[in-house]
């Protein structure tokens, strides 16, 4: 990969250690994906695409691509040996049915009760939810892997102020500076990224953090 | 031969001003491009379309949206395409996004003879607003009604002269669902094989519920 900052690179390369041997995979566009290039080999791991693929593969290479396979994305993949297609209902099905184990998925927002916002700015942007809010209310894990802020705003806020993607609340929140698990009491600070301090954080963060004593520095696959 | 198969213009014929169809394809994949265009060239307008996404400018659905030929969107996302954004804006289309998932299920629900279906997607969203929350043994769930359209259009890999059909990797999708959920189902195909050329097992979408079969390339 080229391209890759050294922020994404973290994010991912620390949400790939969260990824369990033999698992079902889902990563949604843009960051999620890169997801895929730290994970160690030999895993099991299978990824699934929500247009009906469980088995994506790489990007394949310039001139062998196959036109009736693509990822979420539109982006066209590869299928690894053992792969399987299947069409939408069936595909959904995995998801809801909880036969997921994971999603990892972008955020525009995340709250004080561990809730994503990810489809919407009213009166900015309106792409829609596509497999998102089946996604985040199915999968047996979900995971957010974002930027902290955006152009100096918080993005983990006391509520979400852009529409919500489900009520659920997500797994684990992975972002250049932290790892928080949201919980029933809270954010709970879990890991702070090499050399970011805990006091940095919390003013990054709109959303109260519970905090314990010490946070260890993220570790990585 | 079979009295299946139909020219480009004469299928589009079938289609009038105003109707309601299900269109397959994801991002442009899986989607029936030559009945599209027809629909283009022949000036349809004021279309009803239930489909996954409008892909881009100049892709798949993106093709009727440059044209305004739709004007009521059901679909899960709109976000590759400006131009669905635009004239939503503009106030020129109507856009209804629904979940994926739910979207699939809804059009599901038509073709097997289903009053609905409950699912836990969109509860507390704003996917609920107007819809009803049922309750079964203490747990929520949200009502989601049957999706059925005059008309399907959908895209095979292969179909035998009987019309049935064989789809290929992630360009199944919606597809298969939707051939169950509109009074006229057309489909086209990359080819169109003898009958018994596709064995049984193969088969996903059967015969019986294709109404009319072209060739995408011809």
């Amino acid at each position: 990969m080229t391209g890759v900052d050294a922020d994404k690179e973290r994010i991912a390369r620390r949400v790939a250690k969260e990824i369990t041997p033999n698992s079902l995979v889902n990563l949604g566009i843009g960051l999620p994906t890169l997801v895929a290039n730290y994970l160690p080999g030999g895993l099991g791991v299978l990824f699934h695409t929500e247009n009906g693929l469980i088995g994506v593969g790489p990007r394949p290479a310039p001139g062998v691509e196959n036109r009736n396979l693509v990822d979420a994305g539109g982006g066209f993949v590869t299928a690894v040996t053992g792969a399987a297609a299947f069409d939408a209902a069936f595909s959904f099905g995995l998801i809801r049915g909880g036969h997921l184990d994971l999603t990892v998925l972008g955020g525009l927002q995340v709250d004080s009760q561990g809730r994503l916002a990810n489809w919407m700015v009213p009166g900015k942007l309106v792409p829609g939810m596509g497999g998102a809010m089946d996604l985040v209310s199915g999968a047996k894990r979900v995971i957010v892997a974002m930027a902290h802020s955006a152009a100096g705003k918080p993005k983990i806020v006391a509520e979400c102020s852009f529409p919500l993607t489900s009520i659920r609340r997500v797994s684990l929140v992975i972002t250049d500076l932290a790892v928080i698990e949201p919980t029933s009491e809270g954010l709970v600070l879990r890991e702070r990224a090499p050399g970011v301090s805990v006091e940095r954080i919390v003013e990054e963060t709109e959303a109260g953090l519970i905090i314990p004593d010490p946070v260890p520095e993220m570790s990585f696959a | 031969m079979s009295d299946k198969l139909i020219d480009l213009e004469s299928a589009i014929a079938l289609i009038p001003d105003g109707a309601t169809i299900l269109v397959g394809g994801f991002m442009g994949v899986g989607a029936p491009h030559r009945l599209i265009r027809g629909l283009v060239e022949a000036g349809r307008k004021d279309l009803t379309v239930i489909t996954n996404d409008t892909a881009r400018p100049g892709i798949g659905v993106g093709r009727l949206i440059d044209a305004q030929a739709v004007r009521r969107l059901i679909v899960s996302h709109i976000g590759t395409n400006p131009e669905t954004q635009r004239q939503m804006i503009a106030g020129q289309i109507e856009v209804v996004l629904t979940p994926q998932g739910t979207l699939v299920e809804q059009i599901r629900a038509a073709g097997h003879g289903l009053g609905g279906i409950l699912t836990r997607t969109g509860l507390g969203t704003a996917v609920e607003q107007g819809k009803t929350r049922i309750e079964i043994d203490g747990v929520s769930w949200l009502l989601e009604k049957p999706l059925r359209a005059d008309f399907a259009l959908i895209a095979a890999e292969q179909a035998d002269s009987l019309g049935n059909l064989r789809y290929s990797l992630t360009a199944r999708g919606f597809n298969p669902i939707m051939a169950m959920a509109a009074s006229t189902v057309i489909a086209e195909a990359e080819e169109i094989v003898e009958v018994g050329a596709i064995i049984p097992d193969m088969i996903v979408t059967p015969g019986i519920l294709v109404d009319y079969l072209l060739e995408t390339r011809s």
